[in-house]
């Protein structure tokens, strides 16, 4: 544990934390919601839509303690539609462009089998309100790493020229899987508490079943220990998210005294 | 039996209120109607689709969001259950998607209209949903047996989607003066169309009689189309909207409300191809099936390695 000053109080870094994790999840529900209508078959628009529900439903609850913690009378949507880009804490995992299908499965998969560990962890935080929220979730979470696993396989045992495409984007975005096993003052301060888990506790495990999906997918897996990009949850961004937001936010901006709800 | 006395047996049925189920005898031309009835309309919710989701990425809150996302992924449902529901007259979802992206087989012209503001999706939920509440409550007594249950379990859906439609109608219409600006000219916009989508007057229906003999449909377009106005011109006015029709008026005689013209030229050239949004639609379908081609390709080699491997294996 670091010895370093706290700066933070405890309820500012839950504030931050739940900030943080509400930021992925509708972040990456937006990008996955651009499929809808577009998806390779019928089904797929359905789970994919189904997905991004769920991810943008996790974020509501998770903005909403969020504001009941912070406790200045703030509406979760101020945090959705009126902070900027730099105020934003996704990782840039979450932001990227939804790419083709495969990307979209690539990322889907390693994101969604960290938040399997992530929430089973969770759920056990000492704080009735969020474990059981979490609990709530973590049934959506499992279904989210079954869909993309078994996508994997299916485009990584596949044809020839989807094995190639979901080993380029395997390739592609692991540079940016390193940042989701990212600690600092916050998650220090919560896990003294045991309001936050401890990444490093399921990194292993975490490899693990990827590893042991890439390879059942005939799949190479690429180096752990490459160069992954950082900096996320202190709101450096890749281009990709001032367009995401310009989007998301303009209608809610251009009219802001209307009741929207 | 003789080809006619099993067609008066199958008339006698619909006439009984029977209900047809697929591996009983059919008129050949009961099945086509229906094929063709039931594809045209999984289509429209594959295509309706489009329109809506056009707004998901831009919904100005979450509840708003979550609630449109929710939407779409049931008009993407209802399409799987009727192509379902279509495949147990034996045409298969390839062949009647295939009719579809080679422009054979039409889908509900209303989804030819662009969306260009978000009050668009307020009044979509309200009039379009509506519309085809008032359409799909008919069919859900339909003679047709899979047609009628995935009707009824559709219509249920339908009518949350018309309810938060006109909720949110009513809450932009006491809104800001921008608001309510903006809900205004997305009515302005979409009520013709919306009458349009009942189809041609009785006269000009080549179909109808047919279906309605059938048991298929049990009113015509225009009687669909006067309950629909009925009931829309007063959820307009009891939240302050004009209805964009100088000749509506109330006939306390037959306690209809008597309605326009449509403008019969624009409905043709939108059937024909011609509405402002036909070619975009369809180039989005073809796009999205040509860039999953390679995935559907991969499941199918995927499904075939894992079949070939426990046959070896038993």
């Amino acid at each position: 544990m670091s010895t370093q000053t706290k700066t933070l109080t405890k309820k500012e870094a839950l504030f931050e934390y739940l900030v943080r994790l509400a930021d992925d999840r509708l972040i990456l529900g937006h990008r996955l919601s651009e499929w809808c209508g577009h998806g390779p078959i019928l089904e797929e628009d359905i789970a994919l839509a189904n997905v991004a529900l769920d991810y943008i439903g996790h974020a509501a609850s998770l903005y909403e303690y969020a504001v009941e913690i912070e406790g200045e009378d703030r509406h979760r949507d101020d945090l959705v539609y009126f902070r900027n880009d730099v105020e934003f804490k996704n990782l840039k995992l979450t932001e990227l462009p939804k790419g083709d299908f495969g990307f979209t499965i690539a990322r889907q998969f390693l994101f969604a089998s960290f938040s399997y560990f992530l929430y089973t962890e969770l759920s056990e935080v000492e704080d009735e309100q969020f474990a059981g929220m979490v609990k709530k979730h973590l049934k959506e979470v499992k279904y989210h790493l079954r869909h993309s696993r078994e996508w994997v396989l299916r485009l990584g045992d596949g044809t020839e020229e989807s094995h190639e495409r979901i080993q380029d984007s395997i390739d592609d975005v692991w540079t940016y899987v390193g940042e989701l096993f990212y600690q600092d003052e916050v998650d220090e301060i919560l896990q003294e508490h045991n309001l936050a888990a401890d990444t490093e506790t399921f990194k292993e495990e975490w490899k693990e079943l990827v590893v042991d999906t890439l390879e059942e997918a005939t799949l190479e897996v690429p180096d752990f220990d490459q160069f992954m990009v950082e900096g996320s949850r202190q709101g450096l961004h890749t281009e990709h998210l001032g367009h995401l937001l310009a989007e998301m936010q303009h209608l809610r901006r251009s009219y802001p005294d209307g009741n929207w709800q | 039996m003789s080809k006619e006395s099993k067609a008066q047996e199958f008339q006698e049925r619909i006439d009984n209120g029977e209900t047809i189920e697929p591996k009983d005898w059919m008129p050949e031309r009961y099945q086509k109607q229906l094929i063709r009835m039931m594809s045209q309309h999984a289509h429209s919710e594959v295509v309706g689709m489009l329109p809506e989701g056009n707004w998901i990425t831009r919904a100005p809150s979450l509840r708003r969001k979550m609630i449109l996302l929710s939407k779409v992924q049931d008009e993407a449902g209802h399409g799987l259950y009727l192509y379902s529901a279509t495949e147990t007259l034996g045409a298969s979802r390839q062949e009647v998607l295939d009719d579809l992206l080679n422009g054979r087989a039409k889908y509900s012209s209303i989804f030819n209209y662009p969306t260009l503001s978000w009050a668009d999706v307020a009044v979509i939920g309200w009039l379009v949903d509506g519309a085809a509440i008032i359409n799909q409550t008919m069919l859900a007594r339909s003679s047709y047996g899979p047609y009628s249950r995935a009707m009824v379990r559709i219509c249920k859906e339908e009518s949350f989607h018309k309810k938060q439609g006109y909720e949110m109608v009513a809450q932009m219409a006491d809104g800001t003066p921008e608001q309510q600006e903006m809900i205004q000219d997305a009515v302005d916009r979409w009520w013709w169309p919306t009458l349009m989508m009942f189809g041609p007057h009785d006269e000009d229906s080549p179909n109808s009689a047919e279906l309605i003999k059938w048991g298929v449909k049990s009113k015509t377009n225009d009687e669909l189309r006067q309950s629909f106005v009925d009931r829309h011109v007063q959820e307009a006015h009891a939240v302050g909207l004009e209805i964009p029709d100088p000749d509506l008026e109330y006939n306390e005689e037959t306690e209809h409300w008597e309605f326009g013209e449509i403008d019969w030229d624009e409905f043709w050239n939108v059937v024909r191809g011609n509405g402002p949004m036909n070619k975009e639609r369809m180039k989005t379908r073809r796009e999205a099936h040509e860039n999953g081609k390679w995935v559907r390709k991969a499941a199918e080699e995927y499904a075939r390695k894992q079949r070939l491997q426990k046959e070896k294996a038993s």
